[in-house]
């Protein structure tokens, strides 16, 4: 394809960073236009990844096989105890089932398996074609609650009912129904919840250690390593961390008019953000000086271990160009200073779900040429890639391809990172693939840029 | 122990799928869409499935997969998806270029009612379809069948949507290509080449998903049947389909609407499917087996003998998809192997007749199920019930084969874990080469790994 063109439609959604550009009035939050190669999932997705990692629940797709099939074990989010969460049981719909009602086999189905795998809770996602045929998900659930007693809890995640951001909604809105539910007895004055990080690789130990040496203790991890039992006490804690532009926002903001916990939003990615994410808490706590001093401890620990590191690689990678294209724009943030702290450039900031505000941070952080595109495709990422002249896309399974046809490197920072990328460690594993990837030999005999070099 | 909650005790289940054998029929229809050259698959349902399909896809290959989505809303959901597909069919034929569009429904476009034959119709009669270029469409719903009917309804809309009879045969043999990789739709013409043979074979994946790097991202790679090579099937002497399930109602749909006849063989997997195929091949065309084909099977069965000392009694359990696991189970059995479970997710009674017949003579007491609730937690029940040497299926066999400790051969789709699978056939006597060889090699890895120091041998 020589001719590489922004639909009509879409060209609201792109946005180049200059001086003469007065207003920016970048259109997000719609759903994708007919007919584009959209990058994007569905609300079904959204609450699917969010909850997974709810290790001891069972997770029932009740649709047909496909939507339980495509997210088997996908997540990559890790647990230290139980792995239910890593097994597919959907109700597997059939033509009849379509016709007649599917609520008769989800009653069946959730009978059987809570008789069997006795789970703490569980998760019913209804998918798209749920909401046509309009079982009762949710009096299937109230009966077998009722029956089994264990919370069965809905999740209406209906596919069409807007998009990934809407999944998030239905999430929390299924773990608000678990909050508030348990003791909390014994939970002491500096405590959190850390909310919005899924254990992806494990990174969830790794903040919660943190937190740990700082004397915080942690009640509950929404959702990553997650457990039926500390969600119920989370109403315990006396302060909610939020990690991720959309994910669990919706969940610290309902538990803040509930129960009148605050929250804090936080990124654990690169050493700015992670440093932050530890004194904004201890300075949250700052009746208790002890908090701080333990947080400077770590800070200066491990950026001390971490900083003459990234100098190693930076002297590589100084002044070579990248392109960020990820689900949520709050990662967005931190990638760019993260880059930053490698000497990289962004010249392409986007996302799937940002919203007016994440578009406007990024326009502020962004230098002047930065592309900030919202909801992409594949054509206008390869557009912008060959026009920038990309060393490094970031973004996620279907971009990695995308990346090596053009002969530029890559790195994964969704589903599929199998190192911790959060935390300084994180920051650490984050620079060193950067700099494999960016300077592996493989690229001299990979035509680059439309074959041009 | 990722799989710990897996119990012995088999009980009937009536309602549930635990660890599908099998997925929904878009993504097969996307993956046969993308063997046309220059077609965008389209996914005429909400933005999920499009990206579920293209992720998975991107996964298996590791190749950028493209297709379009009709990003169904909850407005198009309650008024129908018409607005949306032909504002889709529009933006497409703008913007991406290509020669054709190939639209498959999902369980949300079927359950609303939408008709694409009429739809498609429309677009047509409101010019939104340029002149010189298509739209075929085929009904998936993911409520029926599985992932490979969703391959055969595709194929046989090419067949009905695309084939024409002029009246002036050619010299020509279809092959209606059941579910292969790219690379064993290379093998398959390069053996019609070996032959001497003018062959058309649809849906044609080599080189759209195997493409070589070039420091381009072009939307569409090389490979793929033409539109008018996929015309001309119409007026082709016969039609050779591979796979009862994927390949044959391609076939059939060719025969009814341009009477080109047909005969259905397996897909070439081992040694006497292979003879089938190529028997049939030079029949239809009317010419011999060249001596270059005949080594390369003497090189299969000679292989066969060296291997001979070490497979026979071995049992195996395997899973996916019937076109494969037919003519796999033979081989297995060729190789003197004992096949003692055998489960496929996607329904259909020729199955079971077709192992049932294979295993007649000397297994017929193994486990074989398809259809509902023909799962993986069942045939991992099976495993502990009576266990198995070996492993045979997609990635998602290797929790089994780890909590079990199995030797496991990846075969199937999806392979998730592994990189390379796409660029080896599986088919033919080089392919049937192949897989003895991962298979003698995982149960030898197996044999030096657990053997005690005092018989760990240099020459096994």
């Amino acid at each position: 394809m020589e001719k590489l063109e922004i639909l009509e439609g879409r060209k609201k959604q792109v946005f180049e960073k200059n001086k003469e550009t007065e207003t920016f009035d970048i259109k997000c939050e719609t759903t994708s236009l007919s007919g584009s190669v959209s990058q994007r999932a569905c609300v079904f997705c959204g609450s699917r990844v969010v909850l997974y990692p709810v290790a001891d629940a069972l997770h029932v797709v009740h649709g047909p096989i496909g939507c339980a099939a495509y997210t088997w074990d996908i997540r990559g989010a890790v647990s230290s105890g139980p792995e239910l969460h890593r097994l597919s049981f959907s109700t597997d719909l059939k033509e009849m089932d379509v016709i007649y009602g599917g609520e008769k086999k989800l009653y069946k189905s959730l009978l059987e398996l809570i008789d069997q795998y006795e789970p703490k809770a569980a998760f019913i996602y209804s998918t798209c074609i749920i909401g046509l045929i309009g079982d009762d998900i949710d009096a299937v659930c109230k009966k077998v609650s009722e029956e089994k007693g264990i919370p069965v809890l809905p999740v209406h995640s209906e596919g069409f009912k807007g998009t990934k951001k809407d999944g998030y909604k239905a999430a929390c809105d299924a773990l608000m129904k678990i909050v508030g539910t348990g003791s909390t007895e014994g939970i002491g004055k500096y405590s959190i919840n850390i909310l919005g990080e899924f254990n992806l690789a494990g990174e969830a130990w790794i903040i919660k250690d943190y937190y740990e040496q700082m004397g915080i203790e942690v009640v509950s991890t929404m959702t990553g390593d997650g457990r039926v039992d500390d969600i119920r006490r989370s109403h315990g804690a006396s302060l909610n961390i939020v990690q991720c532009s959309g994910s669990m926002v919706r969940l610290a903001k309902t538990m803040e008019e509930k129960y009148g916990i605050p929250y804090l939003r936080v990124s654990y990615f690169g050493i700015e953000d992670m440093s932050k994410a530890l004194y904004d808490v201890a300075s949250h706590f700052s009746d208790n000086p002890e908090i701080l001093q333990a947080a400077k401890k770590v800070v200066s620990r491990e950026v001390g271990e971490l900083y003459p590191q990234l100098l190693e690689f930076r002297k590589a990678l100084d002044g070579k160009k990248a392109a960020i294209y990820v689900g949520g724009a709050f990662k967005a943030f931190s990638l760019i200073k993260a880059l930053d702290s490698l000497g990289m450039d962004v010249v392409l900031a986007g996302s799937q779900t940002g919203n007016k505000d994440d578009y406007e941070g990024l326009k502020g952080m962004c230098d002047e040429g930065t592309i900030i595109v919202d909801d992409s495709n594949p054509v206008e990422l390869s557009k912008f890639i060959l026009e920038k002249e990309v060393d490094l896309l970031i973004g996620g399974v279907k971009e990695r391809p995308i990346a090596y046809k053009l002969g530029v490197s890559f790195c994964d920072h969704n589903h599929e990172r199998k190192i911790p990328l959060a935390g300084f460690i994180g920051m650490y594993n984050f620079a060193k693939e950067v700099y494999e990837s960016v300077m592996s030999p493989v690229w001299q005999f990979a035509p680059r840029k439309g074959g041009l070099s | 122990m990722l799989l710990r909650h897996t119990n012995k005790e088999i009980l009937e289940r009536e309602a549930l799928t635990i660890n599908p054998a099998k997925t929904c029929q878009p993504i097969g229809a996307m993956y046969a869409a993308l063997g046309i050259h220059g077609c965008l698959p389209h996914s005429h349902g909400s933005q999920g499935c499009c990206s579920y399909h293209r992720s998975t896809l991107t996964r298996h290959y590791k190749e950028p997969v493209m297709a379009a989505t009709s990003s169904f809303t909850e407005g198009a959901s309650v008024f129908g998806g018409q607005a949306n597909l032909v504002t889709a069919i529009d933006n497409i034929f703008t913007v991406y270029e290509p020669d054709l569009i190939a639209v498959h429904s999902t369980c949300l476009s079927e359950t609303i009612g939408d008709d694409l034959q009429q739809i498609v119709t429309k677009a047509k009669d409101d010019g939104k379809i340029p002149e010189g270029k298509h739209v075929i469409y085929a009904p998936t719903p993911s409520f029926v069948g599985s992932h490979v009917t969703g391959y055969a309804n595709m194929v046989a809309a090419m067949a009905e949507q695309f084939a024409e009879n002029t009246g002036k045969p050619i010299d020509q043999i279809n092959i209606v290509a059941g579910w292969m990789e790219p690379p064993d739709m290379r093998e398959i013409k390069r053996l019609a080449k070996e032959l001497g043979v003018t062959i058309q074979l649809f849906p044609d994946t080599s080189d759209v998903l195997d493409a070589p790097q070039t420091g381009k991202h072009v939307f569409y790679p090389k490979g793929g049947i033409r539109v008018p090579d996929l015309k001309s099937t119409g007026d082709s002497k016969s039609s050779i389909a591979l796979g009862c399930f994927s390949g044959e109602p391609g076939a059939v749909a060719l025969d009814k609407k341009c009477k080109v006849p047909f005969k259905t063989e397996d897909i070439p997997v081992g040694l006497r499917a292979t003879d089938r195929f190529l028997m049939r091949l030079s029949k239809a065309a009317g010419v011999k087996i060249p001596e270059s084909i005949t080594d390369e099977r003497g090189r299969l069965v000679d292989l066969m003998t060296d291997m001979e000392q070490y497979f026979h009694g071995k049992k195996v359990a395997l899973f996916g998809d019937p076109d494969d696991l037919v003519p796999l189970t033979e081989f297995l059995l060729d190789l003197n192997m004992k096949p003692v479970h055998i489960i496929s997710g996607t329904p259909g009674k020729r199955f079971e007749q077709r192992i049932r017949a294979i295993l007649a003579d000397t297994h017929a007491d193994a486990n074989v199920k398809n259809g509902p609730q023909a799962d993986i937690f069942l045939l991992h029940q099976w495993i502990k019930n009576e266990p198995v040497d070996l492993l045979i299926g997609n990635t998602y066999g290797k929790y089994i084969a780890r909590d079990e400790d199995i030797p496991f051969v990846r075969y199937g789709f999806p392979i998730l874990d592994r990189i390379g699978h796409s660029y080896f056939p599986n088919i033919g006597y080089m392919g049937a080469i192949r897989l003895a060889e991962k298979i003698l090699g995982v149960l030898m890895d197996r044999q030096d790994r657990d053997a005690p120091e005092e018989s760990f041998e240099l020459v096994m």
